[in-house]
């Protein structure tokens, strides 16, 4: 008879507990995927398409999916840590094909060599060229991600990727970097 | 219980959490009087000298300019304009080395004197208080005043608070060690000062005013009591030595008790601090008409023969300032901007002073040790001894910022409230270990704000990134609609009725006449061919595409060569022996090229034919013998198959060779062709012999390839990849089901 009592119960119990599974999962149900943005969140979002994916949204929703989270070279080891620690999942260093130079940089164009012929406009994943057909185009530096992409468009190779420069208000106390003269 | 004024008046004031008592070491400057300016031969002004954005230039190279003359003008409310210092000619404008720990270069104005040190056109104004507040501020504005006591904060800006002020505190405490320079210039100016308090007392109407002072320096006390002594509401507070009670929080919390909390001005508590250079300034200013183009210079430092406060022009080499001072430069040379605690070093002595400067400190190498020599202190572990914390004036803990810091662990930092840390230097004082705990706070410091900048530039690329997509989107949109406008259009017109659109009309109807005709002369050749062979499953999704076939010539061509290249590599499969069955899609590209041809494919489509049959007779054999195998183990299963295979083989390159004598190289590839397809053929025919399932796979094999003919030409080749990777999936589920049974 016991049996047959706790048998009953939990299979009460069990039932009430698929029911309310069932109806938390129709009336809280998240629409898109939550991984994929907070992993969005930690990309650099400079769209420049290293990773073989065309832009960082659709690079966050691949390692959501499975793809492995060092490709991703304006991040470099910072945004690899970053992602290991969401997924979970052992760092791994960046991925040999895209071992690229990482640090800041902002297109730029020579404005007297450019041709007017709009292709890296085209080209530039954030719009931060402007300019139109056979006029000059030019780059603004802010909205600049340094991606890299208006590069090789440009038929008349116009444009250069500069080092942002080191100013008084992004300088990192690098003591050791300082030119000193010495006095005498 | 009694209130702050009763409190201060008793002289019983408030203690800060901490702090350390280093040796002042001011009796070096703190008794000789404040020498007077000297022009030296070049002046450096570095056009941004505050807290905030540089202001615009107003002068050109060459131009000469006045005394006081503004060099730049400032376009907001967080910049300053900067004047001349002395009346000359601006020789250059550009980037020089400035007083900033990193020892970067910004624009930079060189003056060279003409020694005659004329004035600009002053109007002296000793009655303010018929001034309104705005022509106060905008005089304070146009004058450059910021902070001089070392943060360079705009004055205007702090003094032109909405909030009801109840305490204005004058900061004359100068807590840290050697910097005398507030003592002098109150010794010298304390009516100046009192005018500058005055005009604040005018701008901010504050209940009170509270002078805080250090007790060290009893000529300055003095001196500040006989001035105050008439005014009621204006306290000097006497307050016992201790660094860093000059910085503003600390102040506060000892005249007031109470304390500024994280992230919050000191307005918003109904208080306003500044310095006593900056009262000078102010007073200046406002009465004078006089720009801060001048300042008190504590020149301190054993390394010195006559330590001393003086006068200094903005931008005046610091190396002219040690010059003057007697620099002993065999023993040190080592120079530091601001105090031994909060100072930094210069990385040369061409650095200019400016508004902030307080005091160049030239020790000899047994006082302060340089940090670029390698005799300097090496740093050791830290052994958490915990005195960093018992001297912080801001209550952190400081071992566990610093751990968290080389640890570069953000968050942690941002719990242990970093960003609250004055960088004192009490800590790194007190450490046995010798940290240069202060180095790690502001490393971490710069790290955090260059990260929150990239998060904003990362946020910022990321709305742009969308807003393109969008924007891609739209115009894709717009475009389609605009085509279909223009094809409504053309419509149109052609219905219209006149005689244009009548000849538009038959000239469109000729040419589709045209295309109805060739279409029916390859569909006869093609039917005619097909006549000859048995009609299988293969066949039937063949016939089932022809009524739809609508492909042009070009697109012909494209599936032509793409069947020439598929043939190819299938027949070197061939000789190598290999047996890939998934080569089972190859139909679908034969039928592209089939129902095409015309003329010259004819011939292809005649093999293809031949090799039906061929591979027809084949196929129940084969299926007897799979099925008969079937019955058999797995392993003797696949041996049959491979046997059945290399048997078809041999008999389909036989053909193929009969064919080779004969025609040129593209009937070799049409046999090629036709090898694939018998080999699909025997896959079917194994399906066939099998299970019903299979039968359905080809149904929807045949569907397959009627999409895959009637779509435009890229689709049908992206069709007929979807068909081929199906017809691989069909294959070794087929391979899969044969060992089960």
């Amino acid at each position: 008879m016991s049996t047959l009592i706790a048998i009953l119960v939990l299979g009460i119990m069990a039932a009430l507990f698929g029911a309310l599974l069932g109806f938390a999962s129709v009336q809280f149900k998240v629409e898109g995927d939550p991984l994929a943005e907070q992993l969005d969140a930690l990309l650099p979002q400079t769209q420049c398409g290293q990773c073989g994916y065309p832009g960082c949204k659709p690079y966050a929703e691949a390692v959501a999916n499975g793809e492995a989270i060092n490709k991703c070279a304006p991040g470099g080891e910072d945004t690899i840590k970053k992602i290991a620690d969401l997924m979970g999942v052992e760092v791994q260093p960046l991925d040999e094909n895209h071992q690229a130079d990482n640090s800041p940089k902002v297109a730029f164009i020579i404005e007297e060599d450019c041709i007017g012929c709009t292709k890296c406009i085209q080209a530039c994943p954030v719009d931060a060229i402007i300019g139109t057909t056979k006029q000059m185009h030019t780059i603004i530096a802010d909205e600049c991600t340094g991606c890299d992409l208006c590069v090789a468009p440009c038929p008349v190779d116009c444009i250069v990727m500069i080092p942002v420069a080191t100013t008084t208000q992004n300088w990192q106390w690098d003591l050791a970097n300082i030119p000193v003269v010495q006095i005498d | 219980m009694e209130s702050v004024i009763e409190r201060i008046k008793r002289g019983n004031f408030w203690q800060f959490h901490g702090g350390i008592h280093p040796p002042e070491q001011k009796f070096l400057t703190c008794t000789k009087p404040i020498a007077s300016a000297q022009i030296p031969e070049q002046l450096f002004i570095p056009i941004r000298q505050h807290i905030g954005q540089a202001g615009s230039l107003i002068v050109n190279v060459g131009d000469k300019v006045l005394k006081g003359q503004a060099l730049t003008v400032s376009e907001s409310p967080m910049s300053l304009p900067i004047h001349a210092p002395t009346s000359g000619t601006v020789t250059a404008i550009k980037l020089m080395a400035i007083p900033h720990p990193s020892g970067l270069s910004e624009t930079c104005i060189i003056l060279t004197p003409d020694g005659e040190d004329t004035w600009k056109k002053r109007h002296i104004c000793p009655n303010y208080q018929l001034l309104n507040k705005a022509q106060i501020l905008e005089k304070i504005a146009n004058a450059g005043v910021a902070g001089m006591g070392g943060a360079g904060f705009p004055t205007q800006n702090k003094v032109s608070t909405l909030a009801k002020i109840d305490y204005l505190i004058i900061n004359a405490s100068e807590c840290e060690p050697y910097i005398t320079a507030d003592d002098l210039l109150i010794q010298e100016h304390s009516p100046t000062i009192l005018d500058g308090i005055k005009i604040l007392d005018h701008l901010l109407a504050p209940k009170h005013i509270l002078i805080g002072i250090e007790d060290n320096k009893t000529k300055a006390i003095a001196a500040l009591k006989k001035a105050t002594a008439n005014i009621d509401h204006i306290e000097v507070c006497t307050i016992p030595t201790k660094y860093p009670s000059g910085g503003e929080k600390q102040l506060i919390k000892i005249l007031t008790g109470q304390e500024v909390p994280s992230g919050i001005l000191p307005s918003s508590l109904g208080m306003v601090m500044q310095n006593v250079a900056t009262c000078f300034a102010i007073a200046d200013a406002v009465i004078n008409d006089t720009p801060l183009i001048k300042r008190v210079v504590t020149v301190s430092g054993q390394a010195l023969d006559k330590p001393q406060n003086v006068w200094a022009l903005i931008g005046t080499p610091v190396g002219f300032l040690t010059a003057q001072c007697g620099y002993k430069n065999s023993q040190s040379k080592h120079l530091i901007m601001g105090g031994p605690m909060m100072g930094f070093s210069l990385p040369n002595d061409q650095i200019p002073v400016i508004k902030t400067t307080n005091c160049i400190l030239a020790p000899s190498e047994i006082e302060i040790a340089s940090p670029f020599s390698s005799t300097s202190s090496k740093e050791l572990e830290c052994i958490r001894c915990g005195q960093c914390a018992d001297v912080c004036p801001a209550q952190l803990l400081p071992q566990e910022l610093q751990w968290s810091a080389k640890a570069k662990d953000q968050p942690q930092l941002a719990k242990l409230n970093l960003f609250d840390c004055i960088e004192c230097g009490a800590c790194a004082y007190v450490c046995p270990s010798q940290i240069p705990l202060v180095h790690y706070y502001r490393v971490a410091k710069a790290e955090i704000r260059q990260q929150k900048l990239l998060d904003i530039k990362a946020e910022k690329a990321k709305v742009r990134f969308e807003a393109r997509k969008q924007r891609l989107e739209r115009e894709k949109i717009a475009r389609a609609e605009k085509h279909k406008k223009a094809a409504d259009a053309r419509k149109a017109r052609m219905n219209a009725g006149t005689s244009a659109a009548k000849s538009e009309k038959s000239a469109v109807a000729a040419a589709l006449a045209r295309v109805k005709a060739k279409k029916a002369q390859s569909n006869t050749k093609l039917n005619s061919a097909e006549s000859s062979a048995d009609t299988s499953l293969e066949n039937t999704a063949e016939q089932s595409s022809l009524p739809v076939e609508q492909v042009d010539d070009s697109k012909s061509q494209v599936a032509n060569a793409i069947a020439r290249a598929k043939a190819k590599k299938l027949a070197k499969n061939n000789l190598t022996g290999s047996q890939p069955i998934n080569q089972s899609s190859k139909p679908i590209v034969t039928q592209e090229v089939a129902p095409n041809s015309t003329g010259k494919k004819s011939k292809v489509a005649a093999a293809i034919a031949k090799a039906k049959e061929k591979a027809k007779t084949k196929k129940n054999s084969t299926t007897n013998l799979v099925a008969e195998k079937s019955t058999d183990n797995t392993k003797q299963v696949k041996i049959t198959e491979a046997a059945t295979d290399n048997k078809q083989q041999s008999q389909v390159s036989a053909v193929s060779q009969d064919e080779t004598t004969n025609q040129d190289r593209k009937n070799k590839i049409a046999a090629a062709v036709a090898k694939a397809k018998a080999k699909k053929l025997s896959v079917t025919s194994q399906q066939v012999s099998k299970a019903t399932t299979s039968t359905n796979d080809n149904v929807a094999d045949g569907k397959l390839t009627t999409e895959a003919a009637s779509t435009a030409n890229k689709k049908a080749r992206v069709a007929a990849a979807v068909a081929k990777a199906k017809a691989k999936k069909l294959a070794a589920s087929s391979d899969k089901k044969q060992p089960s049974e």
